[in-house]
């Protein structure tokens, strides 16, 4: 069975429309972050990793149903509280965390609002002068929010720099900046959303940049080998040819795992939704920007170059084999 | 060539076995449930998949604020002596009041230039007071600094605990600040087994500091003696301690010393410790350096006091009295009765740093997943169908090659679990995250292969020429993608803290399992099938 012979389309012809779509989308990302920022003083809605929050112990009379509780609790319009058994398993306790800004009048607010919807909305007794409540600190102080952003930054440098030298300079910055679109326009999708960011999000973020990253490599390397086999052809051209023969092999994988991460999406539940939210659209936009962004971009510079009368800097001309 | 194949595939097997061992051990059955126990034995989950402790700790910050005023003392004196003004006392009267410094038996008639000395030295920081006559006076401690002191202290506490709690900075702790402004900590650890031994490390203070001795280094056989001896009065600088009685052996295990009570060197004074083992008498020491700053002020103290002897205290108690044979500039030994644990862990301490203050256990339960079983449940129901989905798929496009990527994506899940058996990592959801990825990128490189190879077959070659052909050219850019990635996923783990090593942990660790099955491990499986080809027949793909 084959999906894509013979295909020949002219990517590089609709890069205005790519052009487009990306800036839409990032334009709509940065103005609701921009919107929050002035709102929140986060450019994000962050969850309680980043900003601590308020912990609610609950005795119940009977066994809890972690899952009846987290219904109830989002019946009540409590969005992304953290629930766990606590203590003995005998002791039917429960740990209920609430993402609040932390200070004396939200601690009883946050208090009020479990015990609230507990008996509003879940069948198990409990007494109400047995609820205990605390206020936890971020997990994420500034200090690992800032040694985390460094780790970041100074990964995506290292990859540049390896692509430096295997490539080109240009293919570092055109997959480097490849993968700071599909950052900025997953994390402007949490804003548009109202999704909350976690540390988990991070981590999927961090997965499809280096989803993001193989795919545009994967181009790369095919316009690289056809670079070697024919100089005269323009480049546009071979651009165009090098994305068209690994259509096959692009869409297989990204369908393949996106196929994964929306079974995710779909059937993993609510605490998993943030973290496949951000691979569902993490996949889609890295597939996208390797055609979209980091192709358009290297035939921009190379003919930018040709027309300042530089010769087209090509990887063949430094090597002399595979 | 069949020979040759047949150690491949030998070495495939025994790779595949060493990889088993690491994620089962020996389990004690077959059944679901023993290799199930075997498995989680083995493999650590995180906080996020399947709970742990919830410890809440009290931060003694009045030690913290008592160790600044102590060092105040220290500086009141030298102040004093710098501006030629006598005085009888420097000390703090009151325990319970740690921020209170008192000096008595200035000068009465020069009264206002040791006011004007103190206001400059002091004033930042502490409220100079006159005391009820002429020649004394009272430092406190600004409110707001005492207060901005014990912030500071929590949060060395926090970052402590975590140089302590996580080894190798992938067991992914949560440690946090726990309610307002009391000074709490909460930390909760992932499915701990052995909690007194981890609670052991997180509270001990393991103070490593040198004092000087008083009087000869052969101690006394208990406090009456010892107070005996200075007639009843101990001066305020001057402490008496207990000789570390905890050892069995050692005659000298339960002496009393006194000793002063500044230390020359401290805590932060040490820039490394590493346990090691007299080749003589087989005995094991630390051995420390100090920093440049600290080596020049023992090499001053050793070269003044030769002769005389030095104590080593560690957790309030003495551990060692030597005598100063010659000055020391910036590292030694230190010897006294340890076990091994004790030597690693005083290692450790020295290294990370010694806690600002003590700390106190104020609760200690379980609690469940923080993702909740119930998602948990859900999560690995989905991941199970995606991951079926997937493998069904490549049995129909690609036809009998699909089994080859089924096997390595199969592989690649085994060996991986394998390495996280062996590191000792913990797997939590941002790891999954990372698995995820290897998921994705093995299912990449084998569709790159196939791909190729049916590229070539399109262009005419047979079917072992295809092969070969196909497995060169992806070669290249299997290479360039996972080594990119690697790079990544190295300075993630090196810069990155929490979550973002745990990622790059099993990142790390999936693409190295990639390469190896997706160009090893396939390419033997298409020689086997090549070999039973008859000639002219095509590769199933």
């Amino acid at each position: 069975m084959e999906f894509f012979r013979g295909v020949n389309v002219n990517w590089l012809g609709w890069k205005w429309y790519f052009l487009a779509f990306s800036m839409i989308f990032s334009v709509a990302g940065i103005i609701k972050m921009s919107w929050y920022w002035t709102h929140t003083g986060t450019p994000i809605p962050l969850s309680i990793d980043f900003r601590g929050g308020t912990e609610v112990q609950v005795q119940f009379a009977n066994r809890p149903d972690i899952d009846a509780i987290r219904k109830a609790i989002d019946a009540a319009g409590i969005k992304d509280s953290r629930i766990q058994t606590y203590g003995e398993p005998g002791q039917n306790e429960v740990l209920i965390s609430l993402p609040e800004a932390a200070n004396e009048n939200s601690l009883d607010a946050g208090r009020q609002q479990v015990v609230d919807a507990l008996h509003a909305h879940y069948n198990n007794p409990f007494s109400d002068t047995g609820v205990g409540v605390g206020a936890v600190g971020a997990t994420v102080g500034k200090q690992l929010e800032q040694q985390a952003t460094k780790a970041v930054l100074l990964s995506m440098a290292g990859m540049l720099v390896y692509l430096w030298f295997r490539f080109q300079l240009i293919y570092g910055v055109a997959a480097v900046v490849a993968c700071f679109h599909d950052t900025l326009i997953t994390v402007g999708a949490f804003a548009l959303t109202g999704r909350e960011i976690s540390l988990t999000v991070i981590a999927a973020i961090l997965t499809l940049v280096g989803y993001s990253m193989n795919d545009t490599i994967v181009v790369f390397d095919r316009i690289r080998e056809n670079l070697r086999l024919s100089r005269r052809e323009p480049l546009p051209d071979l651009v165009n040819r090098s994305i068209n023969q690994t259509l096959s092999r692009t869409v297989l994988t990204s369908g393949l795992t996106f196929l994964t991460v929306l079974s995710l999406f779909v059937f993993g539940g609510q605490v998993l939704n943030g973290f496949s939210f951000a691979l569902v659209i993490g996949i889609l936009i890295g597939t996208y920007s390797s055609i979209a962004v980091a192709a358009p971009m290297l035939v921009a510079w190379q003919q930018w170059r040709a027309g300042k009368g530089k010769a087209v800097a090509l990887p063949a001309a430094r090597r002399s084999k595979a | 060539m069949k020979k040759d194949l047949k150690n491949k595939i030998a070495l495939i097997l025994a790779f595949l076995l060493v990889c088993l061992y690491g994620i089962f051990g020996i389990p004690q059955g077959v059944s679901g449930k023993a290799l199930l126990g075997a498995v989680t034995k083995r493999i650590h989950l995180g906080l996020d998949l399947q709970g742990g402790v919830h410890l809440i700790l009290q931060v003694q910050v009045a030690e913290a604020v008592s160790d600044e005023t102590d060092s105040a003392v220290a500086r009141v004196k030298d102040a004093l002596k710098s501006g030629n003004f006598n005085y009888s006392q420097v000390y703090k009267p009151d325990p319970s009041k740690p921020e209170l410094v008192q000096i008595e038996g200035t000068p009465a008639t020069k009264a206002s230039d040791v006011r004007s000395l103190l206001d400059e030295k002091f004033s930042g920081e502490y409220d100079v007071n006159a005391g009820s006559t002429d020649n004394s006076w009272t430092l406190t401690m600004k409110p707001l600094v005492e207060k901005s002191l014990e912030e500071k202290t929590v949060q060395q506490a926090i970052e402590t605990i975590r140089d302590r709690v996580d080894q190798l900075g992938v067991s992914e702790p949560l440690i946090a600040p726990y309610s307002l402004g009391a000074n709490q900590i909460l930390v909760e650890l992932p499915g701990v087994s052995d909690l007194d031994r981890v609670k052991a490390i997180i509270q001990s203070t393991a103070r490593l500091e040198i004092h000087p001795v008083v009087g000869d280094g052969t101690g006394f056989s208990d406090e009456q003696a010892a107070l005996a001896s200075v007639n009843g009065v101990l001066p305020p600088d001057q402490e008496v301690l207990h000789g570390s009685g905890a050892l069995a052996t050692g005659s000298d295990s339960d002496k009393v010393y006194i000793i002063d009570r500044a230390p020359v060197v401290s805590g932060s004074d040490f820039r490394s410790a590493d346990p090691s083992v007299n080749s003589n008498t087989g005995q094991r020491m630390v051995h420390f350096t100090l920093t440049d700053d600290a080596g020049n002020r023992f090499w001053d103290y050793t070269s003044a006091n030769v002769g005389k002897y030095m104590a080593v205290v560690m957790g309030g108690r003495v551990r060692e009295v030597a005598v100063i044979k010659e000055p020391i500039r910036d590292s030694g030994e230190i010897e006294g009765q340890f076990t091994e644990d004790e030597v690693t862990i005083l290692s450790k301490m020295l290294r990370t740093g010694a806690l600002p203050a003590s700390l106190n256990f104020l609760e200690d339960r379980t609690v469940g997943a923080s993702l909740g079983a119930d998602s948990i449940r859900e999560g690995v129901t989905a991941a199970i169908v995606g991951v079926l989905l997937v493998m069904v798929f490549m049995l129909v496009y690609y036809r009998s090659s699909g089994i080859n990527a089924d096997l390595a994506l199969f592989l690649n899940l085994i060996i991986l679990l394998g390495f996280m058996g062996y590191s000792g990592a913990t797997l939590t959801l941002p790891g999954i995250a990372g698995v995820i990825l290897t998921i994705g990128m093995g299912v990449d490189s084998n569709v790159l292969i196939f791909e190729r190879i049916r590229e070539e077959i399109r262009a005419g070659k047979v079917a072992s020429a295809a092969v070969d052909q196909g497995f060169a050219h992806a070669w290249v850019t299997i290479v360039d993608t996972h080594v990119t990635t690697i790079v990544s996923a190295a300075i993630l783990f090196l810069f990155g803290t929490g979550p973002v090593k745990g990622f790059a942990v099993t990142l790390t660790f999936g693409l190295l399992a990639n390469l190896f099955t997706a160009v090893y491990v396939s390419r033997v499986i298409f020689e086997a099938h090549l070999n039973n080809l008859k000639p002219g027949e095509m590769v199933s793909i």
